[in-house]
């Protein structure tokens, strides 16, 4: 479905269904260079089991317009913003990657109006190689290669996104290129990592929220490696606030190296 | 993995889509049963409502054609792939993944015969009709499009005159018009071009060529690069549209760059039920793992017997784009990733005199298998005019490049030596049967 959001036309992926304000609800956001669709063997599952969703396309990206958030903080705003537009009180809150950090600040701004928050592929800091962040901007082909490497840990990935017969390497090589094309005056590869590499509120952040907290990882993580996020797990359980993590046997997207165990271990926690 | 830099095409024709199970089983194993366990009835509803990804019936997935699918699109450069029964069927598949009745296809003239016939015959009996453009006439490509024009389709090399297709432009065209450009590279495998690297958007094979390359098993593969916007065009409302036939499903909403490849399996092998058996998929995968060793090999027996015919006094005319005379010279060089001599071992020349001389060429020949089939690791030989092309006229050959005394070679991996000693004898016995 379309939302307005701060007068953008933005897209949420449903399930193909209404708002059902009996229903809870949960928001995915994807991380950089990413969309919607990176959710779609978790997303659809909610969907169609007492949830609703509102798996977003970021402002800026593919079918969502709107000025690309510059940083952690401003997509917060636009999460906000997405749940008044929706007209959602109560909301759950997944993030993956750039999007765990929105997740997380945001969980931090909306208080007790967020029930869970689960941080898929989190690191905090979240830094970025000035590499990387050089070739994001200047050579987008080669760092999309670059990240595709550092975030895949198998070239056996089970049955994916698009279900058996899925190359999980060319569909995020693919989405990278299409998410890039999708908007003509921004680099979102190159804003999306700087940032993420600029976001320096995440131990304040964390100490804020008032949910509990999953951390999902993947055990062959590049991108974000597991001992980045100890830090963020030391500050959460510091801070008092329930914590649980689950590390799983991938790389750097856990959504679709491990489909089931994420949905697993999202649906474990989401349960109210 | 993980690794820090791309594995390269070999690691992947032996890796891809595949690491060793719970059984330890290092080879691919053939999982050879129709269905699947559901874990639970919630299980069960969730893989029928692609909310989980899994295997449910063989017509519509199967592990083992899983692995042949992932190492296909590896290969190729692409997202997703689906396994047909054959490569008529992949071809089929991706006409009535996109269109139906009402609708339009520009293609190539320079067109295997099957092809060429489902396209000019049988698919005008279901609504659907094909403009044929030669391959090499841009302008002609361009003026073929109509307002229902749905798709843009040739061959990377045609069969048997080895046209190379002018991919970048030819797509370019395609992507103005807003329709995607699908490719036959049945002929060239991955190994020799990678079409998506020049703009196609939809390749298929036919296994049972060079990819298997044993002669042994009929099979074809769909492979989707995930580049085209069907959202963007406008013109695909089976893709960007609730679909009633399956669960009121919007494909381009459920996956930005794999809404073909969705619907291709969820509707195409599902109603229309073309699917490879996994045996099948088994005995091509055995093929892939040795592609590059066999296209090495076929390339450089290929280059020796065309420079031998084209130095023979009784041959005409070579079809091959190794030779500066053949119209192709230039784009060969310019596209395939081993220039000219990476333009395929299957090819056609002309034998001077008449159709009884032709016939006592083929005939005298003994490596040599007279018989319809390309891209085995034995030479084959036959005479398209009178086999594979035989329903074309006169006028439709010679567009292809076809003429009555064209004989066509599909070179092997025997010694070279051994292979023109063969044709050497047997152009000899034409030469006397001339007498």
């Amino acid at each position: 479905m379309y939302l307005q959001v701060n007068g953008a036309k933005t897209y949420c992926y449903t399930g193909g269904k209404p708002i059902d304000p009996a229903q809870p609800t949960v928001v995915f956001i994807h991380g950089v260079l990413n969309d919607h669709s990176v959710w779609i063997l978790q997303s659809r599952y909610f969907a169609h089991h007492g949830w609703n969703v509102l798996a977003v396309d970021l402002p800026g990206h593919c079918k969502s317009e709107g000025e690309a958030p510059a940083s952690v903080e401003a997509a917060a705003d636009f999460i906000a913003a997405l749940l008044e537009a929706a007209g959602v009180q109560k909301v759950a809150l997944v993030g993956h990657s750039w999007g765990s950090l929105i997740a997380l600040e945001a969980a931090s701004r909306l208080k007790d109006r967020v029930t869970h928050l689960a941080l898929v592929g989190t690191a905090y800091p979240m830094k970025v190689s000035p590499a990387l962040i050089e070739a994001s901007l200047n050579e987008p082909e080669k760092a999309l290669t670059m990240v595709n490497m550092f975030s895949r840990s198998t070239l056996a990935a089970p049955p994916s996104a698009l279900g058996p017969g899925t190359w999980v390497y060319g569909t995020n090589m693919a989405l990278g290129r299409r998410v890039l094309r999708s908007n003509a005056t921004v680099n979102v590869f190159h804003r999306g990592f700087v940032a993420c590499d600029r976001y320096a509120n995440g131990e304040q952040a964390v100490a804020q929220i008032t949910c509990p907290v999953l951390l999902l990882l993947g055990a062959q993580d590049q991108m974000t490696q597991p001992k980045a996020a100890r830090g963020l797990i030391q500050a959460a359980k510091g801070a008092g606030k329930t914590v649980q993590v689950v590390n799983l046997p991938v790389g750097h997207h856990q959504m679709t190296e491990a489909p089931d165990a994420t949905l697993a271990a999202l649906r474990d926690f989401l349960k109210p | 993995m993980p690794g820090y830099a791309d594995p390269g095409f070999d690691t992947l024709a032996l890796h891809a889509g595949f690491a060793p199970d719970a059984t330890g089983a290092r080879a691919v194993p053939i999982h050879l049963t129709t269905s699947f366990v559901f874990e639970s009835s919630d299980h069960a509803a969730s893989l029928f409502n692609l909310e989980r990804a899994g295997h449910v019936y063989s017509r519509i997935s199967n592990p083992t054609n899983a692995v042949f699918e992932q190492r296909m699109a590896a290969l190729e450069g692409g997202i997703g792939a689906i396994a047909t029964a054959s490569g008529q069927a992949a071809l089929h598949l991706a006409v009535v993944t996109l269109m139906g009745a009402g609708s339009h296809i520009v293609a190539s003239t320079a067109l295997y015969g099957g092809s060429q016939n489902l396209l000019h015959y049988t698919l005008r009996r279901f609504g659907i009709e094909t403009t044929f453009v030669k391959p090499g006439d841009i302008d002609g490509w361009k003026a073929a499009v109509r307002p229902n024009t749905k798709l843009f389709f040739g061959e990377t090399v045609g069969n048997p005159g080895l046209d190379v297709l002018d991919i970048p432009t030819v797509a370019q065209i395609a992507h103005e018009a807003g329709v995607p450009l699908l490719v036959d590279s049945t002929l060239t495998t991955p190994y020799l071009i990678q079409p998506f690297e020049h703009g196609a958007d939809i390749v298929y094979h036919s296994a049972t060529k060079f990819l298997s390359g044993h002669g042994t098993v009929i099979g074809g593969v769909l492979v989707d690069s995930g580049s085209f916007d069907w959202e963007r065009s406008g013109r695909f409302p089976e893709l960007t549209e609730a679909y009633a036939g399956f669960h009121n499903m919007v494909f381009s909403e459920e996956s930005t760059v794999g809404a073909f490849l969705l619907r291709a399996r969820r509707e195409g092998l599902r109603d229309f039920g073309a699917c490879l058996s996994p045996h099948s998929a088994w005995l091509i995968l055995q093929g892939i793992e040795t592609l590059s060793l066999r296209m090495d090999r076929h390339m450089a027996n290929t280059e020796r017997v065309v420079q031998f015919l084209a130095s023979h006094p009784l041959v005409s005319r070579v079809g091959h784009p190794l030779l500066e005379s053949h119209s192709s010279h230039a784009l060969a060089n310019q596209l395939l990733r081993f220039g000219a001599k990476g333009a395929g071992s299957v090819f056609s020349f002309d034998i001077k005199g008449s159709r009884e001389q032709g016939k006592a060429f083929i005939e005298a020949l003994k490596i040599f298998s007279h018989l319809a089939n390309v891209g085995d690791c034995r030479s084959l030989v036959i005479h398209p005019a009178s086999t594979t092309h035989f329903r074309m006229s006169d006028e439709a050959l010679a567009a292809g490049g076809i003429g009555p005394g064209t004989i066509r070679l599909s070179i092997g991996l025997e010694q070279a030596d051994d292979l023109i000693d063969d044709l050497k004898r047997a152009l000899k016995s034409a030469e006397k049967a001339g007498a």
